[in-house]
């Protein structure tokens, strides 16, 4: 179970969105693409809320000096934060829009739809306007900026001084990972033969960069259970690997067969029902090949990585 | 200094190199062809990869001067006329990056693998990546292009 953002509230995301005169949109946002997809999802959820392409919309997200606050990308936040701040700014957007269609085609703003690159009158398709002639005749004609403006936080969460009792999540989000390892009991070795990870990601708002979050993060998991050792004889500095040949994070021939199961539970204020899980992905795979070790010969590693020598030592205490 | 002359994407090159100029020194400080890109410089991660007449190698700690009169391929090299190359386009259609930072060396250390072996099993994609570190796919959907170019390739 792990949380979207920084627990305790406070944690703030800006956005902008601007629809240029042609109905195309260009959204700022503060938290940078590491490659995990905030140009992509900012971008999916502008052109759901726009009602146009996702191809019209542009996100710029590379210059702290000019976009608006964001805490950063991590935490799990920015699909959650970042989203929130986003969709208020595409509605924000859609809002004048809508102002501009209203006079245009003489209804008033809450009879109206952003949908298929139209504004329309719902339930009467054929009263509409293609978005860009609106935003062409708002930003000319009616010399409006049509920029939206959104900013998420989740307000600081007290604490009952008595009890201890608060409130400080945006959301949870729950996983389950399962593996089946070999254990040669002769080398100490550990074989990862599958593991199957799946996780609660709310509304699956792009199911290929879950899958791919999901794979990487098992892979940091693996990783972190089997190979990585930043102090090998800690709290002692020696050995600390510098370089990575000696830190050894996982190749392709060390990452076993891998099923990522999305499992949609909505959240109730995420945007969609959308919950983060990017950091929580390289959390239960170390527990469950742990756990799997155990089943398999009886033994607890307590301290990761499970070396061979770790394993070696635990059966010969076992056998003792 | 010492005369380095090379061929890089199929263009002659005449440098000037110390006796300790890496391949990687040459190519994007003196050539400013930046997909190779400049990873743990120890030779661990592949990220620097190149073809060296058509053999995958690591710039970082491969002597410029031992290349001399030899031919470089980058992954600039590798681009067709009007389009981009077929493994290119698997690794986009089948989200094979994300960060991108090992891109370019797992592009090219798969057109080494398919120029040798067209038609290669996930087990053979595996072991021809094994050189090529990437800390954010975990490797599943860059096997996955792999094996989607070569079936492109083939047809």
């Amino acid at each position: 179970m792990y949380p979207s953002g920084m627990s305790g509230g406070g944690d703030s995301s800006q956005a902008m969105v601007k629809v240029q005169p042609d109905g195309s949109a260009v959204v700022t946002v503060g938290s940078c693409d590491i490659g995990q997809g905030c140009k992509t999802i900012m971008a999916q959820i502008t052109a759901e809320v726009l009602g146009i392409d996702y191809e019209a919309v542009k996100v710029v997200n590379d210059d702290t000096d000019n976009c608006p606050l964001s805490f950063g990308t991590f935490a799990s936040r920015v699909t959650y934060v970042d989203g929130l701040a986003t969709k208020l700014a595409a509605e924000d957007a859609r809002r004048i829009l809508f102002e501009v269609a209203a006079v245009m085609l003489e209804c008033s703003e809450d009879e109206l739809e952003a949908i298929d690159n139209q504004i329309r009158v719902k339930g009467n398709p054929d009263k509409a306007l293609p978005i860009g002639e609106v935003a062409g005749a708002g930003t000319f004609g009616m010399r409006k900026l049509i920029l939206g403006l959104g900013h998420y936080m989740r307000d600081p969460a007290a604490m009952d001084p008595e009890t201890g009792e608060c409130d400080p999540f945006c959301t949870l989000a729950w996983a389950a990972s399962y593996a089946e390892v070999e254990v040669d009991t002769e080398t100490g070795e550990v074989e990862i033969l599958r593991l199957v990870n799946s996780y609660d990601v709310g509304k699956a708002m792009n199911p290929t960069h879950l899958e791919g979050q999901i794979d990487g993060g098992a892979t940091m998991g693996v990783g972190a259970a089997m190979s990585e050792n930043l102090h090998p004889f800690y709290p002692s500095l020696d050995f600390q690997p510098d370089n990575l040949g000696d830190y050894a994070i996982p190749t392709t021939m060390d990452v076993p067969d891998m099923e990522s199961v999305i499992y949609e539970c909505p959240s109730t204020n995420g945007p969609y029902g959308a919950k983060g899980i990017g950091e929580m992905t390289a959390n239960t795979p170390g527990p469950a090949i742990v756990n799997a070790i155990h089943d398999a010969v009886g033994i607890w590693i307590t301290n990761l990585p499970a070396t061979p020598e770790k394993v070696l030592r635990a059966l010969d205490a076992k056998g003792a | 200094m010492h005369t380095l002359e090379l061929t890089v994407n199929g263009q002659g090159h005449k440098v000037e190199v110390g006796l300790k100029t890496t391949l990687l020194e040459v190519l994007r400080d003196k050539l400013h062809i930046t997909s190779p890109k400049v990873g743990c410089n120890t030779g661990d991660c592949g990220t620097c990869s190149v073809l060296l007449d058509g053999v995958l190698v690591r710039s970082c700690i491969t002597n410029a001067l031992s290349v001399q009169g030899k031919s470089v391929t980058t992954l600039e090299g590798i681009i067709e006329p009007g389009d981009i190359h077929p493994l290119q386009k698997a690794f986009h259609e089948n989200y094979g990056s994300q960060c991108g930072f090992c891109t370019p060396g797992m592009i090219l250390a798969s057109k080494a693998l398919l120029d040798a072996n067209p038609s290669p099993t996930r087990d053979e994609v595996k072991e021809a990546l094994s050189g090529n570190l990437c800390r954010c796919t975990g490797y599943v959907k860059i096997i996955d292009s792999v094996l989607a170019a070569a079936d492109e390739m083939k047809s």
